[in-house]
């Protein structure tokens, strides 16, 4: 029989008009990752700071280690750990001090509290560091901190909000190496990103969740599938002659080729882009159509909300937006311009 | 098949903790502690503790000292109960900052995310701010000395008088911690914190007599609990105490701690 660590039903909240989250069911059974997927504003963190008792939902119930989070928030909090999307750390004091610190405010002795403090940075790499301030440590450094002060009472489910965002490619590996042996261990982890290769890289389970919903669950592997794998993306010189390449392409496509009239991109859902994208060429070549763009990518959480939703994600059009006002452009000439 | 798939085992080692005084306080000298250690840790932080009150004492001795003429003529026995009363007020303003500095960095939500006493929070904040302006008290005590302030009262009256201060800045830091929780960063809540402090410190008789002061003012800079505490102050330095002024001063403090203590906590815990 399943186990369900982490179990919701109908979780919703709004504040004032603003719907965070709209009735959202999660299940994740012991000993798994569960990788909630969505862009800036979906309800991710909303979902967070309710199942680690931060937050009362408006409606709906959440049960964290069978205890209920409205009704045993104190239950609840002695078996979670919370890692936040800035590192929860005390700047002034030492990374020792920090797991001192919340050991003793989950009451254990001073002993105890110091001996698990040392055990933490030893295994965390930062037993030489453990002498420092917090703020000389590097970024990396500190979310690892972070996430040490979140394991001090050996919870047996872990709440990850964005546990690698602003993290250079380096320290996000080490720490999905820590998150993978966590839960090796045994630890249940609800974790939540905008990087669907790090949902992939670490979930069990991916909930794609937007504007307070979950819109698709399922393994990484069956989210692809309903992507088509990789993506080919273009732009041609002669935008008006898209139909035509779509004509030409939609056979080598795993799933329907899109074309974003605004911008003109064209975009190729194929099962392995390797291959696929010689004949792309060819087959563009032959019918003389030029390309001023032409990539291939592994999907992004863009391309599986613009599967799912038909639009693309906020961040993303903020990314762009900052891109392009990035030029002699202010944002409200590009918004015009759009 | 009547068990539904989505069984929830119950948690055997979960044991909730019995919300007790002990737990309160256990929690609160932990993050006493803590705050504490962040100004040992912070030389800065440290050095501006130090400074400040004999910057104070010396500036408004020497500057204004000349200037203001005051009952008894003595401007220095005069001045620093006024002083203490002013820098344990400013010294409360670290309650609202350090609050709202834990919130914005997200200190704050690991604190909730503990089965930690809620209230501990504020209340180990308050007491470790409390600590700090005792240390500052005894810093201008001993600047006050070498310029050649007395305590003419005698020891009791000396200690109940800096026990007044201490506790005044206290209850003030009551209210500095509503400032903090509903303010949304550190700067913000140094920004807000000060709208109430300066009319509160300066339209009362910490530097000036209030007989000096328009006659529209007077009345108020008369009810202004740091005129209260001040005068009481002054009559235990002086050894001219009278029982009332002490007693309203006493009132005083209790009152803002029993009003304002109670919503911090409430507002602390319905805070997301």
């Amino acid at each position: 029989m399943t186990q369900s660590a982490i179990l919701t039903e109908g979780l919703a909240k709004s504040y004032g008009s603003v719907h965070a989250l709209r009735g959202v069911d999660i299940v994740v059974p012991q000993a798994t990752v569960l990788g909630l997927l969505g862009p800036n504003g979906a309800g991710k963190t909303t979902a967070v700071r309710i199942l680690a008792t931060l937050l009362l939902p408006d409606a709906g119930r959440a049960l964290v280690a069978g205890r209920d989070v409205v009704r045993e928030p104190d239950a609840v909090r002695s078996q979670v750990g919370l890692t936040g999307q800035y590192a929860a750390v005390d700047e002034n004091l030492t990374g020792r001090e920090n797991l001192e610190l919340v050991g003793r405010l989950l009451h254990m002795g001073r002993g105890a509290a110091r001996a698990r403090a040392d055990e933490l940075l030893d295994a965390f790499e930062l037993g030489d560091a453990g002498r420092r301030p917090a703020r000389t440590y590097s970024g990396g450094m500190r979310r690892r901190l972070d996430l040490a002060a979140s394991l001090v009472g050996r919870p047996t489910v872990l709440f990850l909000d964005e546990p690698t965002t602003g993290l250079d490619p380096r320290s996000r590996v080490s720490l999905w190496d820590v998150i993978a042996g966590l839960v090796a261990d045994g630890t249940t982890i609800l974790l939540t990103t905008q990087y669907l290769e790090e949902a992939d890289r670490l979930a069990d389970q991916i909930a794609v969740i937007d504007d307070g919903l979950v819109i698709a669950e399922g393994t990484s592997a069956q989210l692809k599938d309903r992507l088509g794998g990789d993506v080919i993306e273009m732009r041609l010189i002669e935008p008006g002659r898209a139909s035509e390449a779509i004509a030409l392409l939609s056979p080598l496509a795993a799933a329907e080729p899109r074309l974003e009239a605004e911008t003109g991109h064209l975009t190729i859902p194929v099962h392995h882009a390797g291959g696929a994208l010689t004949e792309v060429v060819r087959r563009l070549d032959g019918a003389n159509l030029e390309v001023a763009e032409l990539s291939m990518h592994r999907p992004s959480l863009d391309d599986v909300f613009l599967a799912l939703t038909g639009r693309r994600t906020d961040t993303d059009r903020a990314a762009a937006e900052r891109t392009a006002a990035s030029g002699r452009f202010s944002r409200r000439q590009q918004r015009k311009a759009a | 098949m009547t068990a539904t798939p989505r069984t929830i085992p119950l948690a055997t080692s979960a044991v909730a903790r019995p919300r007790s005084l002990s737990w309160i306080a256990t929690d609160a000298v932990t993050i006493a502690w803590r705050n504490l250690l962040q100004v040992v840790r912070n030389p800065q932080l440290a050095v501006i503790d130090t400074i400040t009150p004999i910057m104070f004492v010396l500036l408004f001795a020497f500057v204004f000292g000349g200037a203001i003429r005051v009952p008894g003529g003595n401007y220095i026995a005069y001045l620093m109960p006024g002083i203490f009363v002013q820098t344990v007020v400013f010294g409360a303003t670290g309650t609202a900052v350090g609050l709202a500095e834990d919130m914005q960095k997200g200190l704050v939500d690991r604190f909730r995310s503990l089965p930690m006493a809620p209230s501990a929070v504020l209340i180990g904040r308050t007491f470790s701010d409390a600590l700090r302006n005792l240390y500052t008290v005894l810093v201008m005590t001993v600047v006050g000395y070498v310029i050649g302030f007395r305590f003419e009262g005698g020891l009791p009256a000396a200690l109940l008088a800096l026990g007044l201060v201490v506790g005044f800045g206290y209850s003030i830091s009551w209210i500095s911690a509503n400032i903090g929780l509903v303010t949304k960063s550190a700067q913000a809540a140094q920004g807000a914190i000060f709208i109430p402090i300066f009319p509160l410190t300066f339209a009362s008789s910490a530097f000036v007599p209030v007989a000096t002061m328009p006659s529209w003012l007077r009345p108020i800079a008369e009810a202004n609990p740091v005129t209260v505490v001040v005068n009481a102050s002054r009559g235990l330095v002086s050894g001219g105490a009278d029982a009332a002024t002490v007693g309203a001063a006493l009132a005083w403090i209790v009152g803002l701690v029993v009003v304002f203590a109670p919503i911090a906590l409430l507002s602390y815990r319905r805070r997301a």
